[in-house]
């Protein structure tokens, strides 16, 4: 996984999201879902093409199983953009490089 | 200007990457348009990236998830030199050859193009489905149904691919009500017994959904029994929609001849169809059989009416001359 990429548990998921300075885009995945793996790639180059204006975070539903729920996320992958701590923009479903700079694109 | 190809191969199902291996096989080193990441199965590698166990593609004993076979096919295609493009193709010209395919930003212009764009899964088109879709409502069985343990869903649908999400689902799922329109199934009778034998599975038949129902998140389901006229609601954690596809012809109307329901007609017995360099297989031309085998050997088919089609016209030596010139 690229450097600039973070992964995010129920533990640390506090202190990276809600403290982060610049707006941080998480990705809820999990290793059997298809359609998140099609976007790791995509998340990868937005994630050293964008460095310094957004950061990407990597939450394994798995694994964080209560920071899934507390974001009621039913269906993976959900990307959701925090900005200052607050939800900005929840995107649902696997999209083309394109499109997701595109929803993202006010926070660039 | 425009980068030209021998073979451009539109889609990267099983038809599709069959496709890529015989053509690249043959040297005629081909672009793959293979599609953008998506949570339909409009999306590269097609409608087997969103199912689990194939048990039916010959070969493989134990069966084979169906990711890995199509990470399989494209490594094997990538291995005789196919070249992909992550994008979808969004307009083309088929007044050729040469075919012009815009794709992205690129505009590549293609002696033969084989059309493999496969089919798309058809929503119910309800008032709450866009609304409610991701918060409950999912045409992915495999990503979403970890998020439904112990809770009762629906699927709705009487075929292969709705029953063995329902069998997929009951691994989750504490019931899973099959939601189908007659009072017969249409799926295989070995995925019948299966879901007969399964205590989870219980169908509801004869019914119709005509809405989904919740404030932030699928509460429940508005159904219609088409026999009785009744109207009444199920309360469900879950709906997966498993109805049916069309085939994914947009791109192609006004070039390609079409059936009503937007299939391809192709020649009887080949790949050819009504324009000249273009070829067509899988699911895009195929209503009837629509199976990954059947799809990649349609594949095997276009690509070699492909190759013998350029070796008779030699399209691939002559000069663009309609290609025009920027001075």
């Amino acid at each position: 996984m690229a450097e600039n990429i973070t992964t995010l548990t129920d533990t640390n998921f506090n202190e990276e999201v809600k403290g982060s300075d610049a707006p941080i885009l998480v990705d809820f995945w999990a290793e059997w879902c298809g359609p998140c793996k099609a976007i790791a790639p995509v998340l990868e180059e937005i994630a050293s093409e964008q460095a310094g204006k957004i950061r990407i975070g990597k939450l394994n539903v798995d694994d964080a199983p209560a920071t899934a729920q507390q974001f009621q996320v039913m269906s993976i992958p959900t990307l959701i953009l925090f900005k200052d701590g607050e939800i900005q923009k929840r995107v649902v479903g696997a999209r083309g490089k394109g499109q997701l700079l595109e929803e993202i694109a006010a926070f660039l | 200007m425009a980068e030209t190809r021998d073979v451009v191969i539109i889609g990267s199902g099983p038809a599709g990457l069959t496709a890529a291996i015989y053509t690249a096989r043959a040297n005629l080193h081909p672009l793959v348009i293979e599609g953008e990441p998506s949570s339909t199965s409009d999306q590269p590698g097609g409608q087997l990236m969103l199912t689990t166990e194939v048990e039916n593609f010959p070969g493989f004993i134990d069966g084979i998830m169906g990711p890995e076979l199509m990470g399989n096919m494209r490594a094997q295609a990538a291995r005789f030199g196919a070249e992909f493009r992550t994008v979808k193709a969004g307009k083309v010209d088929l007044g050729g050859p040469p075919h012009r395919i815009v794709a992205g930003d690129e505009e590549i212009l293609a002696h033969a193009v084989i059309v493999a764009t496969g089919a798309r899964s058809l929503m119910l088109d309800l008032p709450n489905e866009r609304r409610l879709l991701g918060y409950g409502v999912s045409t992915c069985a495999t990503c979403d149904g970890f998020f439904h343990r112990g809770t009762e869903i629906a699927v709705v649908g009487g075929g292969d691919s709705a029953l063995e999400e329902a069998l997929f689902l009951t691994k989750f799922a504490s019931k899973v009500h099959l939601i189908h329109r007659r009072n017969e199934l249409r799926a295989s009778k070995i995925m019948q017994e299966r879901a007969q034998k399964n205590d989870k599975v219980a169908f509801v038949w004869d019914t119709v959904v005509t809405d989904v129902l919740g404030a932030d998140a699928l509460e429940a389901v508005a159904l219609h029994n088409l026999v009785t006229g009744e109207d009444s609601t199920l309360p469900v954690h879950g709906l997966f929609i498993a109805i049916g596809h069309v085939p994914n012809t947009d791109l192609f109307q006004g070039w390609l001849e079409m059936e009503d329901t937007g299939y391809l007609v192709t020649q009887h017995g080949s790949s050819f169809t009504n324009v000249e360099g273009v070829f067509a297989a899988g699911d895009v031309q195929d209503h009837v059989y629509r199976q990954a085998i059947t799809a990649a050997g349609s594949g095997c088919m276009a690509a070699i009416d492909a190759e013998r089609w350029l070796e008779a016209t030699h399209a691939a030596d002559r000069e663009i001359a309609e290609t025009p010139r920027n001075w």
